[in-house]
């Protein structure tokens, strides 16, 4: 029955200096939410690159070059590889997209914009990457065959160059290249880290002709027949190509399945959650030895009072609970209002990523803001109790 | 039936070496139950030093010290913090109460520590306010008090426990002259309804209230005038 009075005590100290214990609640506050909603954001991006690679089809392979092995050449990917990859060897593949990419600068007007990805493909490429188009048309294979100048843009690219006008038809310079615009694709909405409308997309021909030259092939996406010929059409393409390339050992080139993209890319979205979790978690940290701080004040400011309850008999268990009880008080209030606020900014679209909430980080996060309390509070609070009771009254 | 206090050959001792102060040097005193005795002395005779050990807020370097027949030499932090709670009762010159708290929150303080219940607590607590004459005050906060009110909370405090010594270290010295009676007639009333009460004074009309009076120089006791 004597902790509940303990507990007032505390309650009496931390109501004494609002302020104070406001701003030290402000610390734990902003660290708790912190780790909810920047956890909530990696969580929301990695499950944005899920949704897009899933987006891919589940009977893709993607397959690009790999550096040589000491000793040996490596051998570009070239056109005829991706040609050869479709034939009677292999019954299982259904069609291989050659597949460049390319900086560029497109201009329209004054308006100028860094395109994130300006892709050379055939028109397969589009029903690969479940792109649909919005206005105007695809290309052609007689397009690829031509060399034609046409180029299929993304929502971004449309918006920034084109703002407020149909850009179907229009002609656009890509690295001072005159391209014409013969559609827009539809906008997907960005997958993680990158804008998946920030692209353009031209005939393979016209942009190795115009931006990349001949040399190897960024990707070459094969489309297998349906997905439980995935392994089949894989060993296939193997086989293939380590004839074309005369592989003994280890290949220039990987293949990569849906399953393995999103593996990879999965990986690389935890890199990032984590790296954005110990972020927060720093926050956490000096908001907990913001905690060590005030009560230190805390507890020097009230050395007097310490020396009067206990020269009325407080033995060093009551003093010290005491101010854990404080400390804690202040963490755990703070850690409530960063879940809240944590779980109210993760209803915000930030940097263009939905956040979507962990709830054991949730749970994480509150549970070590109240840890913080004992563990930060701790050292003031056996300051506290050690003090002699002589030496606290005396002090001024 | 031994006595409340019993000190002997009492020690203490700050510092070490050339810079070391001796301020109790050897001293014995007794107190016998239901005594009221001035301790009189010069500043740095060694009388708060005293009045510290016997109320346990400080420890002896040397000597021996029986509370009520209980031999302290060997009590460790725990122990003393009980003995505080239980047997003494301690008023200070500067008042000592919790700051923004009522006057009967801190007279009830030392029942909290000592575990006592609620409703009884409260009960014994208005009843030390109404022996100290300040039954109206019970929710007034130390700043809204007078010196002598303050003091008065203070003597309430010290004597709710029943303790088995009120100790007061010159509880008139930061009052006025009226205030000083009033607290001086409470350590009276104190002592005639059984109480023992040791304080310190350097004023001879304060001590004239005693029934004896000790007088310690050089950290020792030099003569008792009865």
């Amino acid at each position: 029955m004597r902790i509940f009075e303990i507990a007032a005590f505390a309650v009496r100290g931390l109501t004494a200096n609002k302020m104070r214990s406001g701003l030290t609640t402000l610390g734990i506050l902003i660290g708790v939410a912190s780790v909810i909603l920047l956890i909530a954001v990696g969580n929301g991006a990695s499950s944005a690159v899920q949704q897009s690679i899933a987006g891919l089809g589940t009977n893709i392979l993607t397959i690009s070059p790999q550096r040589a092995q000491p000793g040996t050449t490596a051998k570009p990917l070239t056109t005829a590889d991706a040609a050869a990859l479709v034939g009677a060897d292999s019954p299982d593949v259904k069609y291989a997209s050659p597949v460049v990419s390319a900086q560029a600068t497109a201009g329209y007007g004054d308006t100028t914009h860094d395109i994130g990805q300006f892709i050379g493909s055939d028109p397969r490429y589009f029903d690969t990457t479940n792109s649909a188009v919005a206005q105007g048309n695809l290309f052609s294979d007689n397009d690829v065959q031509q060399a034609r100048k046409v180029v299929v843009i993304g929502a971004t690219v449309a918006a920034e160059l084109f703002p407020g006008s149909d850009p179907v038809g229009k002609s656009m310079l890509v690295n001072n290249i005159p391209f014409t615009v013969v559609g827009v694709l539809a906008a997907k909405g960005s997958s993680g880290l990158q804008d998946g409308d920030d692209l353009a997309v031209a005939p393979l021909t016209t942009t190795q002709n115009a931006l990349t030259g001949y040399g190897s092939l960024t990707q070459i996406v094969v489309q297998a027949r349906s997905a439980d010929a995935l392994p089949n059409a894989q060993a296939q393409v193997t086989t293939i190509l380590n004839g074309r390339h005369k592989i003994t050992g280890t290949a220039d080139y990987r293949i990569l399945s849906q399953d393995q993209l999103l593996t990879a890319r999965t990986a690389t979205t935890e890199t990032f959650t984590v790296l954005l979790a110990s972020v927060a978690a720093i926050s956490l940290l000096v908001g907990g030895i913001g905690i060590t701080n005030i009560m230190l004040v805390t507890v020097t400011e009230r050395i007097r009072e310490i020396g009067i309850r206990k020269a009325v008999g407080a033995p060093r268990s009551s003093i010290l609970g005491q101010f854990l009880i404080e400390a804690t008080l202040l963490s755990l209030f703070g850690g409530a209002l960063g879940v809240a606020a944590g779980m109210i900014g993760s209803q915000f679209t930030i940097a263009g990523i939905q956040p979507v909430l962990v709830p054991s980080s949730v749970l994480l996060a509150f549970a070590v803001s109240a840890l913080i309390g004992l563990f930060f509070g701790s050292y003031p609070a056996s300051r506290a109790a050690k003090l002699r009771p002589i030496e606290a009254l005396r002090h001024e | 039936m031994s006595p409340v206090i019993e000190v002997r050959d009492l020690r203490k001792t700050y510092g070490s070496g050339d810079t070391a102060v001796h301020a109790l040097r050897g001293l014995d005193l007794t107190v016998e139950k239901g005594e009221y005795i001035a301790i009189m002395g010069a500043s740095g005779s060694g009388k708060s030093t005293l009045l510290n050990i016997l109320g346990c807020l400080d420890v002896p370097s040397g000597g021996k010290y029986l509370l009520d027949g209980i031999d302290t030499g060997e009590f460790d932090e725990e122990q003393f913090s009980l003995l505080r709670n239980r047997k003494i009762g301690f008023v200070f010159q500067s008042f000592n109460l919790v700051p923004r708290t009522t006057a009967l929150a801190n007279v009830e303080l030392p029942l909290v520590y000592a575990g006592v219940r609620r409703a009884q607590r409260r009960e014994r607590a208005l009843a030390a306010l109404d022996l100290v004459g300040l039954k109206d005050r019970t929710h007034h906060r130390p700043n809204e008090l007078s010196g002598g009110q303050q003091q008065r909370v203070a003597i309430a405090r010290a004597l709710v426990t029943s303790p088995a010594i009120v100790l007061a270290d010159e509880p008139t010295g930061n009052l006025d002259t009226d205030s000083s009676r009033e607290v001086l007639g409470i350590l009276d009333r104190l002592n005639a309804s059984g109480r023992t009460v040791v304080l310190i004074t350097h004023e001879d009309e304060v001590a004239a209230h005693a029934m004896r009076t000790v007088r310690v120089v050089d950290g020792r006791v030099a003569g008792v005038l009865v």
